[in-house]
């Protein structure tokens, strides 16, 4: 069938082409611009926000990009400034970031790691950016955070809790001022042992994924360290929505605490199941049935509806606090917005300022830079209290909000309420803590 | 030329100049022009164009020939993927072993679904290969999270043993290359206001694919892929002729998965991260749109549709409200706000509707996908010489 005529002349030209076609990429292969980056101009800076637009995580995506946008305008000079004027920092003067105006790209992650991917290396290869932020998985931010190392950008996370974003996989490069699994164990577990007792046993449903498994060791490690005792612990598939099989051997497993370590549509669905079957009003072991969720939003309360009510739970923000930097946050994107942020809006704006800041106070866009200025910042009047961005694994370290679905809320945004404080002291743990192991910080790289 | 036919070469022959080109042709505008934001002149979209064409090339030799329509391609990409990042690991940075390794192991991976998938055939065939990608899906998910890393994937890190490479300098990150050449390097000319991106890895990519196009070729002119296009036509006639049909379809679906490995291998040799999303159903769905767009049974049809969707996915997607406001900015203020309006919800997040709407589109009028609409126009432009349309390449297949 195949018939074969090689002629010298065919020969010839194709191994003209063929040569030069494997020529022309060693040829061109001359070495960038020396220095680092995506360096920018002198007129203007680009950044690039990198949040899920599409899929589970919309809704929160939606939100940091509102924050985003309100992010770039305070730091132009426009609307009222927000938290530019409670941040202790007063190195942004509101004339962009060292004179160069603000300018931003955006794109759609779809919660998965390959088009987070894909979406951040055109920001960088593209449009030049010289940072990335955003995302609100886990998953993402550890996959577009090593990205970012090897591109030699800077990468300041958004939504993510999972222990590995500054544990296993911390990288030089990237900054994380979301609190994680670690802390929300070690601030919910005091409140819990006040309320309910110490001598509880629990149950866990966890998301079969790696945010799941943090969150459910975080949680069982904080509370059998006060003297609870895990009586089961179960995994649940992501894509699960009806939880009913799993919620039906509770109440004979002899626990009488239940800890759902879920997020998202997950949590919203699994807590209503709980319900329904009755758990709430349940006696266990001549106690009280009782449900815990460790990692709330605003948005996932919404989801449950009356469900939260007396559901305690941690979280990194909320829009009820009443320091100073919190009231002028709500209030400039409650003007622009017409509603109050949620905490992926709060992180992610306060992560856009911080790093603003950070390459005013180090006078340079150089991601070495940054990282030197970034690297045991404390800074105050974000929102969060006293914090220190530590420089052995680049975290945040600031108090953790305990909140309780609220019995009855008067709108449709006032769905918790806060019920203790923790103080940055208890929830603050060593670089070297069994659940962060394995990563290595490296050392930041500038790029080209 | 090559044990081509004379059509088939300069067929060949166009695809090698488009890809090597492809920095100029897909870079029209002029930078900080508006619509430098439709330029996809850059390496990450580049390389993707080349490797899902390699993708969908594969695909159409089982679907496109044998008519099987495997619902679960996917698997075969994360496979090799996860096989490349492995090696990566555990041997070194350059890409040839991790290149070999996932087409071997998305082989074998294939031999044994194709094995069990293949005793039925038609809609039963589809969902037992979705059966099996949604398995591979969760499991490298969840179960096999020590092996796959889980929902936050498999990277390469500074601190993996890397057998035949030297221990890493201190601040210097492990970035795959071929024999000292990095993936990454990149030469930038500028001609006047235009800049032209000439990646390492896009030409790697791109040799890869030409390769790929090339067996492709030849794998539809051989009697092989003649036997495979007779299965297509009538299963139930070669079986009662005494042939037993089922090595072909075998083969074909092994070759298939060998492509999509390969396509998987060099993914992670462009970026080195492989994340279980790669597996899910959605892709392997993808996978069947591209090659449906562009025209499946045909030879350059597929390649076409990947190009399509990933345009869209990385351009469309990243148009915001901010970008229409320039673009319209010389428009009366009510006229403007109107525009953005009417625009706005096709493009960012609504980039699957624009998608949609396209894709509904060519269903309908072009039923044989991009190759038909091309045919179309090149009729138009030579009438008298369409009579000798009838060539066995640009045939749709239904």
């Amino acid at each position: 069938m195949s018939k074969s005529n090689f002629s010298r002349r065919g020969v010839l030209k194709t191994g003209a082409i063929a040569g030069a076609g494997l020529a022309l990429p060693q040829y061109l292969r001359a070495d960038a611009h020396a220095g680092f980056t995506n360096a920018p101009g002198d007129s203007e800076v680009v950044l690039g926000f990198n949040v899920p637009q599409t899929g589970p995580y919309a809704d929160e995506g939606l939100d940091e990009l509102r924050a985003y946008e309100l992010a770039v305008e305070h730091l132009n000079g426009g609307g009222d400034g927000g938290m530019m004027s409670t941040f202790s920092s007063k190195a942004l003067d509101g004339t962009g970031i060292l004179g160069r105006e603000v300018k931003y790209v955006t794109g759609d992650t779809q919660t998965k790691s390959d088009a987070a991917r894909a979406s951040a290396r055109s920001m960088i290869e593209k449009d030049g950016a010289i940072m990335i932020t955003g995302g609100s998985s886990s998953g993402v931010a550890v996959a577009v955070q090593a990205l970012c190392q090897e591109a030699g950008v800077i990468f300041m996370a958004g939504l993510t809790h999972s222990n590995d974003t500054t544990g296993k996989d911390k990288r030089a490069n990237g900054f994380r001022h979301f609190f994680n699994s670690y802390m929300s164990g070690a601030a919910l577990a005091p409140v819990l042992a006040a309320n309910y007792g110490t001598d509880r046993k629990a149950y866990h449903l966890t998301a079969d994924y790696n945010w799941g498994y943090t969150t459910e060791e975080a949680v069982r490690s904080s509370t059998e360290a006060l003297g609870w005792e895990t009586v089961n612990a179960v995994k649940t598939p992501l894509t699960q929505t009806d939880f009913s099989s799993y919620i039906a051997p509770v109440l004979n497993s002899g626990a009488d605490v239940l800890v759902l370590n879920h997020y998202g549509g997950n949590m919203v669905n699994s807590l209503t199941n709980a319900v329904q079957f009755g758990l709430r009003e349940a006696q266990a072991n001549g106690k009280n049935f009782e449900i815990i969720v460790p990692l709330y939003s605003r948005l996932m309360a919404k989801g449950a509806g009356a469900n939260v009510k007396g559901i305690f739970g941690s979280t990194n923000w909320h829009w009820s606090l009443q320091d100073e930097g919190s009231k002028a946050f709500v209030q400039s994107f409650g003007t622009k917005y017409g509603f109050p942020p949620s905490q992926a809006a709060h992180t992610t704006y306060v992560q856009t300022l911080l790093y603003a800041d950070a390459v005013t106070r180090a006078g340079s866009f150089n991601p070495c830079a940054v990282v030197e200025a970034l690297e045991d910042f404390e800074f105050d009047g974000l929102g969060n209290g006293k914090t220190l961005y530590r420089g052995a694994d680049h975290q945040c370290f600031k108090d953790v909000l305990v909140v309780k679905g609220k019995e009855n809320p008067e709108n449709e945004f006032d769905l918790l309420e806060i019920v203790e404080v923790t103080p940055v002291e208890q929830v603050t743990y060593d670089p070297d803590h069994p659940q962060f192991q394995g990563g290595e910080l490296g050392t930041c790289n500038p790029g080209a | 030329m090559l044990g081509l036919e004379k059509k088939d070469f300069r067929l060949m022959l166009i695809v090698v100049v488009l890809t090597l080109l492809a920095p100029f042709i897909l870079n029209p505008f002029p930078e900080g022009s508006e619509l430098a934001q439709f330029n996809a002149g850059y390496p990450d979209l580049m390389q993707r164009f080349v490797i899902f064409g390699i993708l969908a090339i594969g695909f159409n030799i089982l679907f496109g020939l044998t008519g099987y329509l495997s619902f679960g391609h996917a698997a075969f990409l994360g496979v090799g993927s996860y096989a490349a990042v492995w090696m990566f690991k555990l041997l070194s940075m350059n890409i040839v072993p991790a290149i070999l390794l996932s087409v071997v192991i998305a082989g074998l991976f294939s031999l044994v679904i194709g094995f069990v998938s293949l005793r039925r055939s038609g809609i039963y065939f589809s969902i037992l290969t979705l059966a099996f990608a949604q398995m591979s899906y969760a499991l490298a998910y969840s179960v096999l999270t020590p092996l796959t890393g889980g929902e936050t994937g498999l990277q390469p890190k500074a601190s993996d043993v890397r057998l035949f490479d030297g221990a890493l300098e201190a601040g210097e990150n492990a970035t795959p290359s071929l024999f000292g050449l990095a993936m990454r390097d990149t030469y930038e000319m500028s001609v006047g206001s235009w800049v032209f991106t000439f990646n390492f890895g896009y030409y790697v990519a791109a040799v890869m694919m030409i390769l790929a196009f090339y067996i492709s070729i030849r794998i539809f002119r051989s009697p092989f892929g003649m036997m495979l296009r007779a299965i297509k036509s009538n299963q139930t006639r070669m079986s009662y002729t005494g042939l037993n049909s089922k090595p072909y379809t075998l083969a074909a679906f092994v070759i298939s998965g060998m492509y999509a490995g390969l396509a998987g291998g060099l993914l992670v040799a462009m970026d080195p991260q492989a994340g279980a999303e790669r597996m899910f159903w959605t892709a392997s769905g993808e996978i069947v749109l591209m090659t449906i767009l562009g025209g499946a049974g045909t030879l350059i049809g597929p390649v076409l549709g990947a190009g399509f969707i990933k345009y869209f996915e990385n351009i469309v997607s990243k148009i915001n409200k901010a970008t229409l406001e320039q673009w319209f900015y010389w428009m009366p203020d009510g006229i403007e706000d109107v525009m953005i309006a009417i625009v706005y919800p096709f493009v960012g997040k609504g980039w699957h509707l624009t998608l949609g709407l396209l894709f509904m589109l060519v269903v309908i009028f072009l039923p044989g996908g991009l190759v038909q609409g091309g045919q179309k126009i090149a009729a138009i432009f030579r009438r008298k010489k369409s009579s000798d349309a009838k060539d066995g390449a640009t045939t749709p297949a239904e």
